[in-house]
């Protein structure tokens, strides 16, 4: 089959873990740039966590007339209101309500205003409220499904390699989580509960992929046992960047076509996917990979033929 | 040499076939489907997908509570003043009652008494006569159990009369219930049904009050002054005893109904009901009797006669709906606590069905580009990949239905991820052959290295996407859980599909073809 040897690169010999100082430096730079935006911008929380209304109206008549429905809604004093045109017949418009003060009676007042104003030319898709009470416990839930995930997944890894692999797996899938939490601050694209779903999802294959490269960087150390490391985790990334490329096409066509055909609903979690498979793949590759230069992996007589590459302490990019 | 174990491949075609047979009513309409047997059934769809309305209740367990400290109050009022024990500082605040007994020589009488009210109570001796009377913390927890578990069953009363259809009313942690109705458009009513207590009773007008004296706000401590909702009624506000002849809790029956042309609501008591209610109209002719329906007083007409049937009807200024309403609520019974509705999530069927389709869409969408992917970059190997991993999706869906689990659209974008990620202990097996063969080994031997050294690595990979799967389900709400249910399954069946099938299709391929070589090169 000929077409293998064209479509996936196979015996390369690329020099991955020449350019780590480049890679910590994207990374770092990655890292800071999310958290100054959390920091500074923070993020378009949807009503799962915001609390508040979201309705999608449709027209029963033509398109709807979205100046007057501003203007309608603008007057009912309920604070924010956002509204949004989506799809392709100008019938579907999609209306936020920002939380109300007051307890959970107030946000459907609201809505019975909502409804009231826009009268009969209006028939509801979709009706979501969500009460402040709610809302801050399911901001609780996702923060401890995030962060229980990352230590589950760097305890198993920890488990079932050495500690030095844990750290590289937390740091690497910590780096893709934060860059994805970055990418919503920065691009204001909605936060909701399909997000932090998203977000788990990066968290697991993003380790999955980590671990593949870490199962052959293990396989390596007992195969070439005089090796300098530096040359080994380049062999390792090497004999898996065929199946890392088939891995990412396969998956990213899959998110392809929820982005483009899975609807409204899903498309910040595509978005989100879309962006985690990038981040994940880079992060296996540049952060996981290159950190343990620093770690010294081999213990006795091997240790000094390391000590030549790049130092045998650890030390954090 | 590399046989095939009887097990595995008997295992395989139990599978397949058990797969083949729970999936299959997922592709018939909902009519077909109902016609086959309860446990051949499709996935049942979330709300987001068929259409409907979730309501995540709240039960206002300390309304319970402190209900439960003013009717002490009362019982602790009647039996002193019974007994004529001198008292003062009767009140309730927080969780406490207070009082006072004034006489010491009363002190231990009032106090054995007050005990007596309600075994649940403990006193406490204060200085100077004052006693403390609380719950104990247990029996403060048992009676907010028993709230939370009426209020599910009045919730369930209130909706079944409504007649939805399969509706599902559930308990959630300490005091929520969740409401799900399917095919329910607007629940408007619905929650204007849920948010009424509903708690009817009867009491006697007080008239020794009048009207200067409510303005000065002279209320005496057994009367409480309370809003009329009577339109065109004289009196905005009466004062009513508080002592309550007779309680809906007593009631059996309620209509709508209509009266001189106007709608109203009939009722019947149950017999130590109607006694009650005939000795009280009986004794109190001429007087004044106060319909109190959740605090507000629906009407007071006076007595003119017994009415000793043990019947009679509420009229007040109704519409046909309200009567309807009203008459539903008391059937069903009065909630013990006020619900709050805490979150609202309606998805109308038309906006479901285009989810249902997205999906579809997405799905056959998905497979096709990676059973496309999989043939162009391994041939014949990557078409035995695509068998098994069609056959992963109709484990996925088999699972799905048989264990009843919910197929929400995020789900089903569990489903296309899955597609994907399935995949990858396939090209890491593949990958794995292409590099034991350049190393010189068999035909077979190479294919078994392949799959062997690969497991390890697809074993953990597989872990650490079920973790994070796993504590998905565990903190997420609603349609995300979903998500977590196919993921879950979907890496599951991929163990069992991409490994143990792909290598018997492998095997009996290079059998069948006499293959000297995998032609992975």
């Amino acid at each position: 089959m000929r077409l293998i040897e064209r479509l996936l690169p196979h015996n390369t010999k690329y020099d991955f873990i020449r350019y780590r100082l480049v890679a910590f430096g994207i990374t770092a730079f990655l890292i800071i740039g999310s958290f100054v935006s959390i920091a500074v911008k923070g993020f378009n929380f949807g009503i799962d966590f915001a609390g508040g209304i979201l309705v999608e109206a449709q027209s029963t008549s033509g398109p709807a007339d979205l100046h007057a429905m501003r203007t309608t809604l603008g007057g009912l004093n309920l604070g924010e209101v956002s509204l949004q045109e989506f799809g392709t017949t100008g019938r579907d418009i999609m209306i936020r309500v920002q939380r109300q003060e007051g307890a959970e009676k107030a946000q459907m007042d609201a809505l019975a205003k909502v409804k009231d104003a826009l009268g009969s030319g209006y028939s509801y898709r979709r009706v979501e409220i969500v009460g402040p009470k709610v809302g801050g416990e399911l901001v609780r839930d996702g923060v401890l499904a995030v962060v229980l995930s990352l230590a589950a997944i760097a305890f198993y890894v920890w488990f079932r390699f050495e500690w030095q692999f844990g750290i590289g797996a937390l740091v690497s899938t910590f780096h893709d989580v934060i860059t994805t939490f970055g990418l919503f601050s920065i691009t204001g694209l909605e936060f909701n509960l399909t997000t932090v779903a998203a977000i788990l999802t990066i968290a697991g294959y993003s380790v999955n992929d980590t671990v593949v490269e870490y199962d052959r960087v293990r396989e390596n150390l007992r195969k070439y046992k005089s090796m300098s490391l530096y040359d080994l985790l380049n062999l390792a990334v090497n004999e898996t960047l065929a199946r890392t490329i088939l891995t990412v096409s396969t998956v990213f066509v899959t998110v392809l076509a929820l982005l483009f055909f899975g609807g409204e609903v899903l498309r910040g979690f595509s978005i989100a996917m879309l962006w985690g498979l990038i981040i994940g793949t880079y992060s296996s590759i540049y952060v996981a990979m290159p950190m343990l230069v620093y770690f010294n992996l081999r213990t006795g007589k091997d240790k000094a033929e390391e000590e030549g590459e790049g130092g045998a302490t650890q030390a954090a990019p | 040499m590399y046989h095939i174990p009887k097990w595995q491949l008997i295992l395989v075609v139990v599978a397949t076939l058990l797969g083949i047979t729970y999936a299959a009513p997922n592709v018939l309409t909902r009519e077909q489907a109902d016609r086959l047997p309860q446990w051949l059934q499709p996935v049942s769809l979330g709300l987001d997908l068929q259409g409907g309305s979730y309501l995540l209740l709240e039960v206002d367990t300390g309304y319970v509570f402190r209900e439960q400290l003013t009717s002490l109050v009362e019982s602790i009022r009647t039996v002193l003043r019974k007994e004529k024990i001198k008292y003062s500082d009767l009140g309730a605040k927080g969780d406490t009652v207070t009082v006072r007994i004034l006489d010491a020589g009363d002190r231990e009488r009032g106090r054995e008494l007050v005990r007596k009210i309600d075994p649940d109570t403990l006193i406490e001796n204060r200085d100077d006569g004052l006693f403390a009377v609380k719950y104990t913390e247990e029996a403060v927890k048992r009676r907010k159990l028993s709230a939370v578990e009426q209020s599910l069953e009045i919730v369930r009363r209130r909706i079944d009369e409504l007649g939805t259809r399969e509706p599902s009313i559930q308990r959630q942690g300490e005091d929520r219930v969740v409401v799900q109705l399917p095919g329910v458009k607007d629940p408007d009513r619905i929650k204007s049904l849920l948010g009424k207590t509903a708690k009817l009773t009867f009491h006697l007008l007080d008239d020794s009050v009048g009207p200067d004296e409510v303005a000065k706000g002279r209320i005496p401590p057994t009367s409480m002054l309370l809003p009329s909702v009577e339109r065109g009624g004289a009196a905005e506000n009466h004062v009513v005893r508080k002592r309550v002849e007779v309680g809906g809790d007593m009631l059996v029956d309620s209509k709508a109904t209509y009266s001189d042309g106007r709608p109203v609501v009939s009722f019947r008591f149950n017999a130590a009901g109607g006694k009650k209610f005939g000795d009280a109209t009986r004794e109190n002719s001429g007087k004044f009797l106060a319909i109190v329906l959740d605090d507000k007083v629906i009407s007071a007409p006076r007595i003119n006669e017994p009415i000793l049937g043990g019947s009679g009807i509420i009229s007040g200024s109704f519409t046909v709906q309200q009567a309807q309403d009203l008459a539903l609520l008391l059937r069903a019974g009065a909630l013990p606590a006020p619900l709050q509705v805490l979150e609202e999530r309606t998805v109308g069927p038309d906006l479901g069905a285009d989810s249902i389709r997205a999906g579809t869409i997405a799905s056959l969408l998905g497979l096709v580009l990676v059973v496309i992917l999989m043939i162009a970059i391994y041939g014949v190997l990557g078409l035995l990949a695509d068998v098994a991993l069609t056959l992963n999706l109709v484990l996925l869906l088999a699972s799905l239905s048989v264990l009843g689990a919910t197929l929400t659209l995020p789900g089903i974008a569990g489903i296309v991820l899955t597609l994907g990620m399935a995949v990858d202990a396939n090209v890491l097996i593949y990958e794995r052959m292409r590099e034991e063969q350049r190393n010189g080994r068999t035909v077979m031997s190479a294919m078994q290295a392949g799959f062997d050294k690969a497991f390890g690595t697809i074993f953990d990979a597989h872990v650490t996407t079920l973790t994070a799967a796993a504590l998905l389900f565990q903190f997420g709400s609603g349609p995300v859980r979903g998500f977590a249910v196919t993921l879950t399954l979907g890496l599951l069946a991929s163990l069992f599909t991409a490994v143990m099938v792909t290598r018997i299709l492998v095997i009996i391929w290079i059998k069948w073809r006499r293959l000297k070589t995998l032609p992975l090169d």
